[in-house]
C-alpha cells in the first residue's frame, strides 16, 4: 500500500525527540493512517533513535495499535462490566449481524470496522457504543441497528 | 492569587443568575454541546435581564449521567434532567426571566414518582459527602479562575509559604489518607519513603489509567476538576522534592487529556507551574503521558515503563518503585482521587479529615455505582457507609423492582458479594475481609437475571486478554480457569472441575508476579464461595437459573400473552421466528441462536426463557 508519508515530519515535530515519545508518536500516526504502516514504524525508529524491534514490540503490545488498516467508520462496542451486565453481548450480536462482520474485522470495502473495548468510562449509560468517536448510551436492539444504518447512509 | 480570586468573583457577581450545563462525557454524548450553543444563541440575540453569556458554565460530571444532559439554574438550584436544545428557550423564558419551574424537565424519584425541584433534594445527592468530587458540576471545568474562585491553590500557597516538606508529610500521614487506586497504601508513608531516598531527581506520577472496567471516577475528576489533581501533585512534589511530574491517562479518555492539557498551560501562564512558583524557589512541571490500551499499565512498575515509552510489563518488586521507579529514580505514584483529596487535607487540616469516615479508613470514597441499579452514576460517601445505603438509598434500588442478587466491587481484583453482606460497611479492610476488594471503586449491581458463573467467566476472559504473559501461573493459570468456567457455562462442567478451579486459583494467587495475577482469581473464588448453588445448578441440573448461559436455555413464545405484534420477527437476526400478524408467534429452536433480541423487544413479556 502507498502512503503519504509527508505527514510524518509534522507528527514528529509535535513531540520531544526521545524514546519517551514513542507511544505518543505511534498514537498520532495511528490517528493519521488509521493503523501503523510499516514504513512509518521504520521512520519512527530512526527519528527517535530507538531500535526497530522495540518499536515493533511496543506497537504489538498495546491494544490501541493496529498493524492492519482499520475501516473508515469504526464502531466500538463497550463490553466492560457495566455494559456486559446490561446486555452488551446482545448489542454486539446485532451490530455484527447488521454489518456482516465480526468484532476485530474490517469490511472488504474498508468502510467499517468493529472493535470491542473494555470500558470507555461512560458506564452509567451502559450499554455504550461509540461510532467514530461519538458516544451512544443506553443502546437497545433497534438502536444498535439504527446506529450502523445511519452511518451507512451518511457515506 | 487573592487578587485573581477577588477580580473574578466580582465579575461573576455582576450576574446573579447562572446556568450550569454539565459537559462531562456522559452529558456531551446526550447533546449537552447543543444546549450550551442554544443558551449562547439566545443570550446573544436578545437581552435577558441579569444574565450574560459569561454566566453559562460548562462543568464537569455531576455523576448523574444517566439522567443527562443536566442543567441547573442558580442561585435557586432548579434541577433539570434530560434537557434538549429545544427546551432552552422555555428555560430562559420561564425559569430565568420568570420564576417558574418547568414540571416536565424535573427529575422524578424512581421509588415514588415524586418530582423534585431542587438539586440538594435529590436523594442521589443528599446522601453523599463530597470531597474529591467537591467541584464537579459546580465550576467550569476549563477555567483556572473558576478553580481559584473556590479557594483553589490556597493549599499550595499555604504549603509553599508556610510549611516545610516535613510538615506537609506529617499532615498527610496524620490524616491517614490511604491511596484510592485500590491497594489502600498510606499516602504519607509513601511520600516519606520517597523523600528519604537520597537522589538528585525525584518524580511524582498521577495514575490516571483507570483500567477497571465499570469504573469512571478518575475520568470525571480529570475532566471536571483537573486543577484539583494538579494541585495535589504540586503539593506532593514539594513534599518529596520532585521537579517533574507525569500524569498517565488512558487512551480511552481523550477529553481528560484535553482538559488536563489546558489546565497545565493555564498554570504555566499564571506562574503555578515552571520555575519559582508563587515567588518561592519551588520549581515543578507536569507532562501528560498517554496510555495505549493495556490494563496492566495501571500497575505501578508497568506504568513507569510505559511512561518511558516502553512495553508495559511489570517487574519483580525486590526494590519498590518509591525507591527505584521512573528511570530508576525514587518516584511517588498516586491515584487521581488520592491527589484530589490532598488540597482539602492541607486546607482544613488532618484532624478535620480524620473525623470523616471510620478509624483506619478515613475520608470518603468515590464509587461508580452502575449495573442494574435505578440511579446509576458517580457517588462519594464516607468510608464505612453500608452497601445497603449505597445501593438502596442513593441508588434507589434495583431496576424494575427486581430482586438484588449481588454487587461486584473492585473490578477484576475484587469479588461479588451476596445480599447477606448488604449491611457491610464499605471500606478497604471490610471488603478485603469478605473476599472482595475496594479496587478503584467500581460497584456493579446485579439482579436475578445476572448469572454469576458468566460474571466469573467474563472477568477471567478480560484478564486472559490483559495478562502481559511474563509469568506462567498468570498466563496459563488464568487461561485454564477461563476454560473451566466456559465448560460450566456450556453445561459440560463437573464437580471435579469446581474443585480444580479452587485449587488452581490458589496456585495462581501465590505464583504470580504482579497484582493482576495475584488478584485475578478473586471474582471466581468469591462467586464460588457465595454462589456455589448456581455453579451446581449448571453442573448437576444443566440449568442456568438466571437465564444467561446460551447452551442451557431455550426461548419460547407464551401463546396466551403473545399479541402477534411482530416486533420479535424484525429483531431476530437469525430468522428463527415465524408468525402472522395478530396471531401467536413461534420460535424455531433449530434456528434460534439464543441471542435474546426477541425478549428485549417484546413489550408483552410473551417470551419465556427457560
Ligand atoms: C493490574 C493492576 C492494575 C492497576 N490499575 C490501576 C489503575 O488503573 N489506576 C490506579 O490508580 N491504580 C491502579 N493499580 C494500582 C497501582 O499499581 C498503584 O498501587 C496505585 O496507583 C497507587 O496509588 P494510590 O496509593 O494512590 O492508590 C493497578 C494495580 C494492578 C496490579
Ligand atoms: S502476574 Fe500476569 S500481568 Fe503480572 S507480570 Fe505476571 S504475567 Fe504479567
Ligand atoms: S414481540 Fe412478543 S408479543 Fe410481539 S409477536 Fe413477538 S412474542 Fe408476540
Ligand atoms: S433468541 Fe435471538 S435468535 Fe432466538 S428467536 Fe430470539 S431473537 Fe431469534
Ligand atoms: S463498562 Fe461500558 S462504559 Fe464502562
Ligand atoms: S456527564 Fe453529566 S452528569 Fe455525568
Amino acid at each position: 500500500m502507498n502512503h503519504d508519508l509527508s505527514k510524518l515530519p509534522e507528527i514528529f515535530g509535535r513531540h520531544p525527540q526521545s524514546a519517551e515519545s514513542l507511544i505518543m508518536v505511534l498514537q498520532d500516526i495511528q490517528k493519521e493512517f488509521r493503523y501503523l504502516p510499516c514504513e512509518a514504524l521504520v521512520a519512527t525508529a530512526k527519528q527517535l533513535d530507538v531500535s526497530l524491534s522495540k518499536v515493533f514490540s511496543v506497537a504489538t503490545f498495546y491494544n490501541a495499535f493496529s498493524l492492519n488498516p482499520k475501516g473508515k467508520n469504526v464502531v466500538r462496542i463497550c463490553v466492560g462490566t457495566a455494559c456486559h451486565i446490561r446486555g452488551a453481548k446482545l448489542i454486539q450480536d446485532q451490530i455484527e449481524n447488521a454489518l456482516k462482520l465480526k468484532a476485530g474485522q474490517t469490511s472488504e470495502d474498508g468502510e467499517f470496522s468493529i472493535e470491542v473495548v473494555a470500558c470507555v468510562g461512560a458506564c452509567a449509560m451502559a450499554p455504550v457504543v461509540i461510532v467514530n468517536e461519538k458516544y451512544h448510551g443506553g443502546v437497545n436492539v433497534s438502536g444498535a441497528k439504527r446506529l450502523v444504518k445511519v452511518d451507512k447512509r451518511a457515506n | 492569587m487573592t487578587r485573581l480570586q477577588k477580580e473574578y468573583t466580582q465579575k461573576q457577581a455582576a450576574y446573579p443568575h447562572k446556568v450550569i450545563v454539565c459537559c462531562g462525557t456522559g452529558c456531551l454524548a446526550n447533546g449537552a454541546r447543543k444546549i450550551v450553543d442554544a443558551f449562547e444563541k439566545i443570550l446573544s440575540e436578545r437581552k435577558v435581564k441579569d444574565f450574560s453569556v459569561e454566566a453559562v458554565k460548562e462543568t464537569g460530571c455531576h455523576g448523574f449521567c444517566e439522567q443527562g444532559p443536566l442543567v441547573v439554574i442558580e442561585p435557586e438550584g432548579i434541577f433539570y434532567t434530560r434537557v434538549k436544545a429545544k427546551d432552552v428557550p422555555a428555560i430562559v423564558e420561564k425559569s430565568i426571566e420568570g420564576r417558574e419551574i418547568i414540571d416536565s424537565l424535573l427529575y422524578a424519584d424512581p421509588t415514588n414518582g415524586h418530582k423534585i425541584e431542587h438539586y440538594p433534594d435529590v436523594k442521589f445527592f443528599s446522601h453523599q459527602k463530597r470531597i474529591a468530587l467537591r467541584n464537579l458540576g459546580k465550576i467550569a471545568a476549563n477555567s483556572i479562575y473558576e478553580y481559584i474562585a473556590v479557594d483553589g491553590y490556597q493549599a499550595l500557597a499555604k504549603v509553599l509559604l508556610q510549611m516545610t516538606p516535613d510538615q506537609v508529610i506529617d499532615q498527610i500521614s496524620k490524616s491517614e489518607l490511604r491511596g484510592r487506586g485500590g491497594g489502600g497504601f498510606p499516602a504519607g508513608k509513601k511520600w516519606r519513603t520517597c523523600r528519604d531516598v537520597k537522589s538528585d531527581v525525584h518524580y511524582v506520577i498521577c495514575n490516571g489509567d483507570e483500567g477497571d472496567p465499570g469504573a469512571f471516577m478518575d475520568r470525571s475528576i480529570m475532566e471536571g476538576d483537573p486543577h484539583a489533581v494538579l494541585e495535589g501533585m504540586m503539593i506532593a512534589a514539594f513534599a518529596v522534592g520532585a521537579r517533574q511530574g507525569y500524569i498517565y491517562v488512558r487512551e480511552e479518555y481523550p477529553l481528560a487529556v484535553i482538559h488536563l492539557q489546558k489546565a497545565i498551560s493555564d498554570c504555566r501562564e499564571v506562574g503555578l507551574l515552571g520555575a519559582n512558583i508563587l515567588g518561592t524557589d519551588f520549581t515543578f512541571d507536569v507532562r501528560i503521558a498517554r496510555g495505549a490500551g493495556a490494563f496492566v499499565c495501571g500497575e505501578s512498575s508497568a506504568l513507569m515503563k510505559s511512561v518511558a515509552g516502553e512495553v508495559g510489563e511489570p517487574r519483580a518488586k525486590y526494590v519498590r518503585s518509591v525507591v527505584k521507579g521512573l528511570y530508576d529514580q525514587p518516584t511517588v505514584l498516586n491515584n487521581v482521587e488520592t491527589y484530589a483529596n490532598v488540597p482539602l487535607i492541607i486546607r482544613h487540616g488532618a484532624d478535620w479529615f480524620r473525623k470523616i469516615g471510620s478509624p483506619k479508613n478515613t475520608g470518603t470514597k468515590v464509587f461508580s455505582l452502575v449495573g442494574k441499579v435505578r440511579n446509576t452514576g458517580l457517588i462519594e460517601v464516607e468510608m464505612g457507609t453500608t452497601l445497603r445505603e449505597i445501593i438502596f438509598d442513593i441508588g434507589g434500588g434495583i431496576i424494575d423492582g427486581r430482586p438484588f442478587k449481588a454487587v461486584q466491587t473492585g473490578g477484576p481484583s475484587g469479588g461479588c458479594l451476596p445480599s447477606s453482606k448488604l449491611d457491610l460497611p464499605v471500606d478497604f479492610d471490610s471488603l478485603t475481609a469478605v473476599g472482595s476488594m475496594m479496587g478503584s471503586g467500581g460497584m456493579i449491581v446485579m439482579d436475578d437475571k445476572t448469572c454469576m458463573v458468566d460474571v466469573a467467566r467474563y472477568f477471567l476472559h478480560f484478564l486472559v486478554a490483559e495478562s502481559c504473559g511474563k509469568c506462567t501461573p498468570c498466563r496459563e493459570g488464568l487461561y485454564q480457569l477461563h476454560a473451566l468456567t466456559e465448560k460450566v457455562c456450556n453445561g459440560e462442567g463437573t464437580e471435579a472441575d469446581l474443585e480444580k478451579m479452587e485449587q488452581l486459583s490458589k496456585m495462581v494467587v501465590v505464583g504470580s508476579l504482579c497484582g493482576l495475577g495475584k488478584s485475578g482469581p478473586n471474582p471466581l473464588m468469591s462467586t464460588i464461595q457465595y454462589f456455589r448453588d448456581e455453579y451446581l445448578a449448571h453442573i448437576r441440573d444443566k440449568r442456568c437459573p438466571a437465564g444467561v448461559c446460551r447452551a442451557l436455555i431455550k426461548y419460547e413464545v407464551i401463546e396466551d400473552k403473545c399479541t402477534g405484534c411482530v416486533a420479535c420477527i424484525t429483531a431476530c437476526a437469525y430468522n428463527a421466528i415465524t408468525g402472522e400478524k395478530k396471531k401467536p408467534h413461534f420460535i424455531h429452536q433449530d434456528k434460534c441462536e439464543k441471542c435474546g433480541a426477541c425478549v428485549a423487544v417484546c413489550k408483552h413479556d410473551a417470551i419465556l426463557v427457560s
